[in-house]
């Protein structure tokens, strides 16, 4: 079936392109980007108005999500995992592999995919683990995560044990062109740290994790990257002092690559003191760190330090969140809370501008993970996010799609938020009250 | 001079003493000075808190504090209920949360909580209508132990405000140094802190406390010396090589007490480590205020039940 | 706000009671006053002072806070808590007898947490009561023993007692509203 947009502005950074245009699309292919296309191109087809000031762009890609299946179903499926995922406008997500059985072999990367076909709603991209068990003692078996469909490999919850492990990892994974995606963090500075060590986690008593922690780890990494020649993707950056061996790295040619979350860019820890004191929806890891670093990576997305815009999406069921602060597990969802934050604190607030925001959620993601996505050209997959840039969003944590509510941003207002996501052609999600025109199919 | 008393706390829980102004500080050790005369009197009992319960809630042993806690609400004639959470319920999943819900049903007046979690006592005043008193929670804050140092403090100097009080000891694990900061601060004197560098949490300056890892320079003047327990399985973290090495470099010895002013006063939360953080000369001799702590932590208590019994306003809920 | 009691009319008032203390109790042998605060304190100090002029022997004199006693403090669920003060009683009261000087008696109830207060601290052989003024409309079955005046007046109106030592003036007037 084809279906023709009229109208809208097509944001197509990796075509070089910002401007009204037409988009024709046919089955799940993109056919034709051009200016004024006549109707009856659409061949009886659906023709779409775009609403004024809706954006067109190529779909965004998440590539930091937890899906928690299998194992862990009560904070989130496969299911209600990419239903969040299209409800926030990503088309394709990366789901990592801290799952129970942990994702080191084909049976669990098979079985996710199967989920996400039952599912047809956003695309999945499995991640799978660098060691056995994500137990930090030796290589999984990388070619057979491969071939079941993996498009990386990470320990994610836990750095690489070792340097030696972390070495071969760069140097197996260099062999298939996959990235090795790391969460940087020296344990044995973390110890038992709950909050960002700072003079907040100080007056309020909780056990801390210094940024140095995180670039340690990371500067480890990134020496193994360049001897190796190997594809390091640093997930979550937080602290500033990670940026700058990130910076210095990328000066010197190493293949690294580098992700921030929302909460990294808006976020400090004072969260944790005010409004609620203790609020376990402002604990994850990395932590909320000082103005400083917030700032920095602000500088980082805009001047191109910084690759991916990512969400470490964290599902945890209410009861577990509802403990004593340095109980509670880390993390918090961030799918349907992204394309708001982004498009209000960083387009509209003159940070980056908007084709800017498209490389860093579509283009990068899918030329890192080697996915198709990232472009609206001609064969392109028709993997869309339509963006409403002025429409006033307030998050409120009952209607999160997702299966758990855990996020900081309940209450908060924004302008700026999905309007409609599709998928392969297909219109999967349409945002209610967006004023997008059609349903969803 | 010290502030001027408030007339009633605005508050209707004790977190901490982040949330007093320095008034209710005042008005609670004023309070205090009246309870402590009941205590003086052959029937030390009055009848103010008569049918109230006060359940106490410890999630961490602790004799001092709860028994402290226990006369003070016996002597206001409140009905006294005692939970008592061995470590190994928690790990058997009894949760705070599903505790305190259970105790919310028999629907008492107050709950005095002690845990091992800095921010239980904000988790647990969102899920309970009673009164919260915190009786320390993790390394958070211990209320009452700094307005019974401060009532301790005040007996023996007429007033906080001007005066040179060092603290020394574990800085980083002590939610008493944090409440004593805070209250001390907020009264108006001049606080050093003192530990070894291992042991110092950042960004104390910012808390307007001076902060030096030589003792003798804490101490050199000061009005009042208050030491903190060192905890003897801090050794497992490395944050010094041995006790015998801590004792020497901040130990409170006679010789460093010399260095103080000649009517210092030397304080202790308890229960003190003999000969690691204090000499048992110094815990003996004749500066030492130490047990009239323990004494004053009765009537101090008595004051914040009273003080906060009132019920207060609904909204405003911290 | 009519002045029922000026500055001399409430001197006169407190010689009276204090000559008919001495009266009835034959001299004042075995005799403490113990003032309820705040302002029981110094209407008792003044009555001590006189006490003492005419028996040429120093009276004891106490002072009473009755704030934890009193039996509407936890009912009213709304509201901060009366401030507390410190009794100071530095003698004992078994045996004796004592009396107790407030300044308005009204609805009896500050007496009779007054009465458990006292009883704690020891066993009186007596307990007699002094008022300045007693302004009726009693809730409890009490009566004072000395009158400084009688003031009838209704629920809506309140009496109030201003002394030199805590107001700068003495005067008793009665005023609108609570």
């Amino acid at each position: 079936m084809k279906r023709l947009f009229k109208g809208g502005r097509v944001v197509d950074p990796a075509n070089g392109v910002d401007e009204h245009l037409d988009v024709l699309i046919d089955g799940d292919r993109v056919v034709e980007v051009a200016r004024d296309l006549p109707v009856s191109r659409a061949d009886g087809g659906a023709i779409v108005d775009v609403p004024s000031g809706f954006v067109i762009c190529p779909g965004f890609i998440d590539m930091h999500v937890h899906l928690r299946e299998p194992g862990q179903e009560h904070k989130e499926t496969v299911a209600t995992g990419t239903l969040s995922a299209v409800a926030g406008g990503f088309t394709a997500v990366a789901c990592m592999p801290n799952t129970r059985p942990v994702n080191d072999n084909a049976g669990v990367t098979q079985l996710i995919l199967q989920k996400a076909r039952e599912a047809g709603l956003a695309r999945v991209y499995p991640i799978g683990a660098v060691s056995r068990g994500q137990k930090g003692e030796e290589l999984a078996d990388i070619a057979e995560l491969r071939e079941a469909g993996c498009v990386a490999v990470t320990d994610d919850g836990l750095p690489i044990a070792t340097a030696i492990l972390a070495r071969r990892a760069l140097e197996y994974t260099s062999m298939f062109g996959m990235p090795v995606i790391e969460h940087c963090e020296d344990q044995s500075l973390k110890g038992e740290g709950v909050a960002h060590e700072g003079p907040v986690a100080s007056s309020l008593g909780l056990k801390g994790i210094p940024g140095a922690a995180e670039a340690i780890t990371a500067g480890r990494d990134i020496l193994l990257a360049e001897m190796t020649g190997g594809h390091l993707h640093i997930a979550h950056m937080s602290a500033w002092t990670t940026l700058e061996a990130v910076r210095q790295g990328k000066a010197r040619g190493v293949r690294v690559t580098a992700e921030v979350c929302p909460h990294h860019f808006t976020l400090t820890d004072d969260m944790l003191a005010a409004p609620i004191p203790y609020d376990s929806n402002t604990k994850m890891n990395p932590p909320l760190r000082e103005a400083r670093d917030r700032d920095a990576m602000l500088a980082g997305i805009a001047d191109g330090s910084v690759d991916v815009i990512a969400t470490d999406h964290a599902p945890h069921h209410y009861d577990e969140k509802n403990v004593e602060f340095d109980r509670a597990p880390f993390g918090i969802v961030g799918l349907e809370t992204a394309v708001p934050i982004c498009l209000d604190r960083l387009v509209r607030a003159g940070v980056i501008r908007l084709p800017r925001l498209v490389e860093l959620m579509s283009v990068n993601p899918a030329r890192i993970l080697k996915v198709p996505g990232g472009s609206l050209a001609p064969g392109a997959i028709a993997d869309i996010t339509v963006l409403a840039p002025d429409l006033p969003v307030t998050i409120d944590r009952a209607a999160l799609k997702s299966k758990s509510k855990n996020t900081p941003y309940h209450g908060w207002s924004f302008t700026g938020g999905v309007a409609a996501t599709i998928v392969g052609g297909r219109i999967v999600h349409v945002s209610p009250g967006a004023g997008w025109p059609t349903r969803a199919d | 001079m010290d502030a001027v008393a408030a007339t009633a706390l605005s508050h209707r829980n004790l977190l901490g003493i982040a949330d007093l102004t320095p008034e209710e500080i005042v008005l609670v050790l004023d309070t205090a000075e009246a309870m402590q005369e009941v205590g003086r009197r052959a029937i030390k009992k009055v009848p103010t808190l008569r049918g109230r319960t006060v359940v106490n809630l410890f999630f961490e042993p602790s004799t001092r504090t709860r028994t402290s806690f226990e006369i003070a609400e016996k002597r206001l004639s409140a009905d006294t209920l005692n939970v008592a959470i061995a470590s190994s319920s928690v790990v058997k999943g009894e949760t705070l949360v599903d505790t305190a819900l259970n105790i919310e049903a028999m629907a008492p007046s107050m709950i005095v909580l002690r845990h091992a979690s800095s921010g239980a006592c904000h988790l647990l005043s969102r899920i309970c209508k009673a009164a919260i008193i915190n009786a320390g929670d993790g390394m958070h804050e211990h209320p009452t132990q700094a307005l019974l140092d401060a009532f301790t403090i005040r007996e023996h100097k007429r007033r906080i405000s001007g005066l040179k009080i060092a603290i020394v000891g574990d800085l980083l694990h002590s939610r008493v140094l944090r409440s004593n900061l805070l209250l001390l601060r907020k009264l108006g004197a001049e606080v050093w802190v003192c530990g070894p560098a291992t042991l110092i949490p950042p960004g104390l300056e910012r808390l307007g406390v001076h902060v030096t890892t030589r003792v003798d320079e804490a101490v050199e003047g000061a009005d009042v010396v208050m030491m903190l327990r060192i905890q003897l399985e801090r050794m497992q973290g490395g944050f010094f090589p041995s006790l015998r090495e801590y004792f020497r470099t901040f130990g409170m010895t006679e010789e460093r007490v010399r260095r103080a002013k000649p009517d210092v006063i030397i304080m202790h939360p308890g229960p003190i480590n003999r000969g690691v953080e204090i000499a048992s000369e110094v815990a003996d001799g004749p500066y030492s205020v130490i047990l009239e702590q323990v004494a004053n932590g009765v009537a101090v208590r008595m004051a914040v039940l009273y003080l906060l019994a009132g019920g207060g306003d609904d909204e405003a809920v911290v | 706000m009519p002045v029922v009691m000026d500055a001399d009319r409430i001197s006169r008032a407190l010689t009276r009671i204090a000559h008919e203390i001495l009266e009835r109790n034959h001299g004042i042998d075995g005799v403490s006053l113990v003032g309820v605060r705040s302002r029981g304190v110094p209407l008792a100090r003044r009555i001590a002072a006189v006490l003492g002029n005419v028996s040429r022997e120093d009276v004891a004199t106490g002072a009473l806070d009755i704030t934890l006693y009193r039996d509407d403090l936890m009912r009213t669920a709304v509201g901060p808590q009366p401030v507390v003060r410190k009794t100071e009683i530095p003698f004992s009261i078994d045996d004796r007898t004592i009396v107790l000087v407030d300044d308005v008696l009204y609805t009896g109830r500050t007496t009779r947490a007054a009465l458990d207060a006292l009883i704690d601290f020891g066993r009186p052989r007596a307990i007699q009561l002094v008022v300045l003024v007693d302004r009726g409309h009693r809730e409890l079955p009490i009566k004072a023993d000395y009158v400084g005046k009688n003031v009838p007046t209704s629920r809506k109106e309140s009496v109030q007692v201003r002394l030199e030592e805590l107001d700068g003036v003495d005067e008793v007037s009665v005023e609108v509203g609570e």
